[in-house]
């Protein structure tokens, strides 16, 4: 048997993969996708414990937390078309009307 | 140095190659395309860990609908090459080696605490989805029709939100 | 040297029994691919009072041999613009997934007893067979919408984007299609479908998922031809709309890995409808009737004997060689399974279904010579307003009179 600890060292390494690449990214797709990576890693933990301990808990949450991911990305997405419409691009650093 | 051991490090070396491809690739449908790439090796190590229909429920939502509307978009807005714009340079030398820090530390954290979790017996045998629907309907019912309500209040508010402008007559 | 080998192999018998059967079943689907464009082009020309392929071999049987060394020879320009990676992947990832689907079809109830192992027909049995054919249908939507972006030209992005949506909108009524099937099984295995349907032997054609759930079966069909981007669901690929939709820019090799995986999902499409909805390798006919056994030796051997005494008369020497051989070749097939009733047994089952297979793909050939496409606002409110409803309210009823029968 695969000991649980490595599935959650796995899943520590993409979250802090996911925070790496949504404070370095400057494309607001791309860091969207950074969110998804994230909530897939906590997924991974869930279903880890879920094995560990016997208990089919971990394995409902996972499907609720993919359902909120997608119903996420769906109003995230919109939001990003609109961005894309009211300020021609996609850049982060260009949607700064409310910086000092 | 058995077989499910050799899977699982294929299998989390796909998805962390994956997720440093997510961070290094310059255009965006080549970080989604690594993105599925991840979301499938994770999907793979659902099965081993015997967790079938939350493997498979991965693949057709995550994989085959939510990143299926992420190449969409990226496709409809045709998001090109990311410029480069000036990026502090102490942003990038101090914090990719906090970030690895970050990391580590939880990584190291999580697995110096192997006695507290090893805890029940582990037996690998696959989650059958009699129980897993029975559980979902039964003990979770209220979480469940609040998603469903959750997911029409995003199915709206992403209708609105799309909307061409309207001409006022 | 050899007894090492030996004892490696003895070891991991299980790895090499699966290699052996991938590779092949991997030849068996591409032969079977290659002979079905040859059977579409005859069967969709002669409802067209015309003769399709007949000069190229004997009844046009050698024109997949032509055609393939086309595909193989023919130039393959990459045009200029290109996103060189996703326009390699994309046919790769529509080929791959198309292929991997056919693992998971069984192709027979008994195992084959080789060497003391029990091998059974079919590369994998999955406990949750039919989401995993979901899954790798949901991944194949990327196939087509990867080729129409990254071929940088306006009819592919057109096409791809088209055909994407209609994929996605059609896999949810596919999915809420067969719930009904699952229900009344219990499980999601395919093996435990077809067993479900074997309850009661002597009930024969009765027993099939086909008259409980013909409603399911009606959607799955319509669902699954869209899904396959199949007249009349083919507006995204039509010539005269989009020249060739999103495989405009794919020459050659690309166009043909296209070509395969279009029509092994048609297989694969036709092997899920035997399979759950008309009892997969179960006789129509009730157990009792034994001597229903020896039909497949019935339709053999007239068939061997038509072709001998067609080939005889032929027109060129080379048909006049080839077409009795074959003949001579089915014919013996049909006397040995007389012959020998062991293998008749065996065979009853992987007949049945091969028969169903090649009915549903006949279905399939038939539409294409027949029907004219939905335009694409049609197709669309096809498959939200009409599809999708029908498919969730075979659902509901199906559980409903389940749970006041109580199973």
């Amino acid at each position: 048997m695969i000991p649980t600890h490595y599935y959650l060292v796995l899943s520590a390494i993409l979250f802090g993969l996911g925070v790496v690449a949504f404070i370095f990214r400057r494309n607001i797709i791309t860091i969207f996708m950074s969110i998804e990576l994230m909530l897939n890693a906590v997924n991974l933990a869930f279903v880890a414990f879920s094995q560990a301990w016997n208990r089919l808990d971990g394995q409902v949450f996972v499907l609720f937390v993919i359902v909120v991911a997608a119903a996420e990305a769906a109003v995230g997405l919109g939001i990003i078309i609109l961005i894309q419409r009211n300020r021609q691009s996609l850049n982060v650093e260009r949607v700064d009307l409310l910086k000092l | 140095m058995n077989a499910p051991l050799v899977v699982f490090f294929v299998l989390a070396a796909i998805a962390i190659l994956g997720a440093v491809s997510l961070i290094l690739q310059r255009h965006p449908i080549h970080s989604a395309l690594s993105l599925i790439v991840v979301m499938v090796a994770l999907a793979g190590l659902y099965l081993l860990m015997g967790a079938e229909f939350v493997a498979a429920v991965q693949i057709i939502v995550y994989g085959g609908a939510i990143m299926v509307l992420f190449v969409f978009v990226i496709m409809l807005l045709n998001a090109g090459v990311e410029e480069r714009t000036n990026v502090s340079k102490m942003a990038a030398w101090a914090g990719l080696p906090l970030a690895i820090a970050l990391m580590g530390f939880i990584a190291a954290a999580v697995a110096s605490s192997t006695d507290r979790v090893q805890a029940a017996a582990q037996t690998g045998a696959p989650a059958p989805t009699k129980a897993l629907a029975g559980l979902l309907f039964q003990q979770f019912v209220y979480p469940f029709e609040l998603t469903s309500f959750l997911i029409l209040v995003a199915i709206l508010g992403a209708i609105v939100l799309a909307q061409r402008e309207k001409t006022h007559p | 040297m050899i007894d090492s080998l030996l004892n490696v192999a003895a070891e991991h018998a299980d790895l090499l029994i699966s290699l052996v059967k991938i590779l092949l079943l991997m030849f068996i689907v591409l032969t079977v691919n290659a002979y079905l464009t040859w059977f579409e082009r005859k069967v969709v020309a002669h409802m067209q009072s015309r003769w399709g392929p007949h000069r190229v071999g004997p009844h046009g049987l050698l024109q997949p041999l032509a055609d393939g060394a086309k595909f193989l020879l023919k130039e393959d320009p990459t045009p200029a613009g290109v996103d060189k990676f996703t326009y390699f992947l994309a046919p790769l990832m529509a080929l791959a997934l198309a292929l991997t689907s056919i693992a998971i079809i069984p192709f027979g109830p008994d195992p084959i007893r080789i060497l003391g192992h029990d091998i059974y027909l079919g590369i994998v049995d999955l406990n949750i067979g039919i989401l995993a054919l979901f899954a790798i249908t949901a991944l194949s939507v990327y196939g087509v919408a990867l080729a129409g972006w990254s071929s940088n030209s306006k009819y592919p992005l057109l096409g791809g984007l088209r055909s994407s949506a209609q994929m996605v909108s059609y896999e949810l009524a596919l999915t809420m299609s067969v719930v009904g099937v699952l229900l009344m099984a219990g499980s999601f295995s395919l093996r435990d479908i077809i067993n479900a349907q074997a309850i009661h032997p002597e009930r024969g054609i009765i027993g099939w998922n086909i008259f409980p759930q013909i409603l399911g079966f009606l959607c799955f069909f319509i669902a699954a031809i869209a899904e396959t981007n199949r007249v009349p669901f083919d507006l995204p690929e039509a010539e005269s709309e989009l020249v060739a939709g999103f495989h405009t820019e794919y020459a050659s090799f690309k166009f043909a890995m296209f070509f395969i995986a279009e029509y092994t999902s048609m297989i694969t499409v036709s092997a899920l409808c035997a399979i759950m909805f008309f009892g997969g390798w179960l006789s129509p006919f009730p157990a009792s009737w034994a001597f229903t056994h020896y039909l497949p030796s019935l339709i053999l051997i007239p068939f061997g004997l038509w072709v001998i005494w067609d080939g005889i008369r032929y027109e060129t020497i080379f048909g006049r060689i080839i077409l009795p051989g074959l003949g001579t070749v089915i014919t013996a097939i049909g006397a040995v399974l007389i012959v020998f009733p062991f293998i008749n047994e065996f065979i009853q089952g992987p007949f049945w279904l091969l028969g169903k297979i090649f009915f549903f793909l006949f279905v399939y050939v038939w539409m294409r010579g027949t029907l004219p496409r939905f335009r694409y606002d049609q197709l669309m409110s096809f498959g939200w307003k009409l599809l999708l409803p029908v498919s969730l309210a075979n659902v509901v009823i199906t559980a409903t009179i389940i749970m006041l029968r109580g199973h």
